[in-house]
């Protein structure tokens, strides 16, 4: 059984967990329009080595950061998103106009 | 061709055939260099040097000829897709597949088996009604069955109404078939090759050379190689090649596993999938039962096996053949696949000028082996994207067109 340390419930069966996809700083579709926000939904690194991830433990749905070697399968620290974003995010509502512009 | 296999098993010696180039020193240039010399790069150049008369071609692979995905697949070969875009593209490899053996003079083992799909839901007799009334339109031979067919197709399907999720449906594709993997890649590359192709192996792309916006050339470990143009058809490999030419792509690589068995006589003629308890099963003709569609929850590109698929896999399988119960698996492996979010492949043109993508081929590449390598090789030749394969250029995620397959591949084949 391989097993992942959640930051708040400590060691528990990987089973448990959920795979969420890859850190990477959030664009605001107000500001960039549709090519930007295309690469932001679908498109990413996808490297080989070491990346910054999102898991969720499901039975608290308690989501977390990971730090992981993808070609070596080890999880070398998780800890809470907190420590990566220290202001929230907020987008303002596109008003009118082409977003495609 | 029986005279000749009569005069070879007289013969005093029976010399072996060199089937592909042997190793000789990479040339400073060739007009096309083919990055991966999988199932996929290999068909691209035999009908670039078939189809066009382009044979300066270097095939370079990191490792050894097809022993990537090409060598780890369950070779499925099926046409019953969901959208038009796919059912015509992978209809036309169902039918290049059906005369490729005598194309090649090599036996690549084709088996007409058909493929039945099993529906556990409504929702999913919905979905099968769906696909079978697009197929019958595009001249795919697909139909929904009863329960009865079903049990007269495989008579040893657990159909009880008692079990978890009982069948109540399927859907028959009479078009679906299996093919020796091994043998494709080799009757691509013995024929490329014969044609005067060059086959480089233990030969890795590290650096791609770009020259106001155009492939000019590859850095390899046996050094750098100039080129008019560069097709990567690395598979498990895209992202990581595509960055060497700087194109981000809209992959996640994830190990995909499958097994087999001890072999058995004769009991299962058909390929069975179910999406629903996500497994599929089908027999070969030595015997064994080969078991398949567990993918990793996350990404990796590591190509272990695990005990956690192994008892997924296994699950799913006595839930249809309770019979196998007893059966020693013999083998279990992985392969790294690049999926894409719409479970369609990206090929065609990219931002760099000249570097052709064949990419994204996730769990479902091998079935269209010959007509990727058919329409990329006219890309690559004719500089014109083929219609057949538009649909499936990088550009769909800018427009939000994407190519939904991802319900006539819930069972990952
Ligand atoms: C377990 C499993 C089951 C599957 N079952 C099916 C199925 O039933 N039906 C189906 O249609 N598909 C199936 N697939 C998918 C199918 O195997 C692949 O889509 C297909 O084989 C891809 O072929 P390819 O030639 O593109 O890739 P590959 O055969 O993987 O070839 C790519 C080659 O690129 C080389 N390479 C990588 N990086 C570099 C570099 N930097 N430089 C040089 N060379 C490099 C690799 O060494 C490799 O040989 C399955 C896959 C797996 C893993």
């Amino acid at each position: 059984m391989k097993l992942l340390r959640c930051p708040l419930n400590g060691l528990r069966n990987i089973a448990e967990f959920l795979y969420g996809g890859e850190v990477h700083p959030l664009t605001d579709p107000s500001h960039h329009g549709a090519r930007a926000w295309a690469e932001q939904v679908f498109f990413d690194d996808n490297a080989a080595g070491l990346v910054l991830e999102w898991w969720c433990h499901r039975p608290t749905s308690y989501w977390f950061i990971a730090e992981r070697n993808t070609v070596t399968d080890q999880v070398l620290r998780t800890f809470a998103s907190s420590e990566y974003y220290v202001e929230s995010v907020t987008f303002k509502r596109v008003s009118s106009g082409d977003p495609n512009a | 061709m029986p005279f000749g296999l009569l005069k070879y098993g007289l013969r005093k010696q029976h010399p072996g055939q060199h089937h592909f180039t042997p190793t000789k020193p990479l040339k400073s240039h060739y007009d096309v260099v083919i990055i991966g010399a999988g199932g996929h790069g290999c068909s691209i150049a035999y009908y670039l040097a078939k189809q066009h008369g382009i044979t300066d071609i270097a095939l370079i692979d990191k490792a050894y000829l097809g022993g990537g995905n090409t060598a780890r697949n369950t070779a499925v070969i099926r046409s019953n897709y969901l959208t038009e875009s796919g059912v015509n593209f992978y209809r036309d490899s169902v039918e290049l597949y059906q005369g490729l053996s005598n194309e090649f003079g090599y036996n690549i083992m084709m088996e007409n088996r058909g493929q039945l799909t099993l529906a556990h839901s409504d929702a999913a007799i919905r979905s099968f009604r769906w696909r079978a009334e697009v197929n019958q339109h595009l001249g795919v031979r697909s139909e929904l069955v009863d329960r009865q067919t079903i049990r007269e197709l495989v008579p040893n399907l657990n159909l009880s109404e008692d079990s978890r999720f009982p069948i109540l449906a399927g859907l028959w594709h009479a078009d679906g078939a299996t093919a020796r993997h091994d043998a494709v890649v080799w009757g691509y590359a013995r024929g490329a090759c014969q044609r005067g192709v060059e086959l480089h192996q233990l030969t890795e792309a590290q650096g791609i050379e770009i020259d106001a916006g155009r492939v000019v050339g590859v850095r390899t470990n046996r050094g750098k190689i100039a080129c008019g143009a560069v097709v990567q058809a690395v598979a498990g490999a895209s992202s990581v090649v595509g960055k060497l030419a700087g194109i981000k792509l809209p992959i996640h690589s994830f190990p995909l596993q499958a097994m087999v068995t001890q072999p058995y006589k004769p009991v299962l003629t058909p390929h069975v999938s179910s999406p629903h308890v996500h497994v599929y099963v089908h027999q070969t003709s030595r015997g064994e039962f080969v078991i398949g569609g567990g993918s990793d929850p996350y990404p990796l590109y590591h190509t272990r096996a695990t005990l956690d698929q192994r008892e997924i896999l296994s699950a799913a399988t006595l839930e249809l053949f309770p019979f196998l119960a007893q059966a020693k698996v013999l083998r279990q492996w992985a392969g790294t696949t690049d999926m894409t979010p719409d479970y369609s492949p990206i090929m065609g043109l990219s931002p760099v000028e000249n570097y052709y993508l064949d990419a994204g081929w996730g769990t479902w590449g091998f079935k269209a082996t010959p007509i990727s390598g058919k329409t990329m090789a006219e890309l690559v030749a004719t500089g014109k994207v083929p219609a057949l394969i538009q649909p499936f250029e990088l550009e769909r995620f800018y427009r939000f067109q994407q190519v939904n397959e991802a319900g006539a591949t819930a069972a990952s084949h």
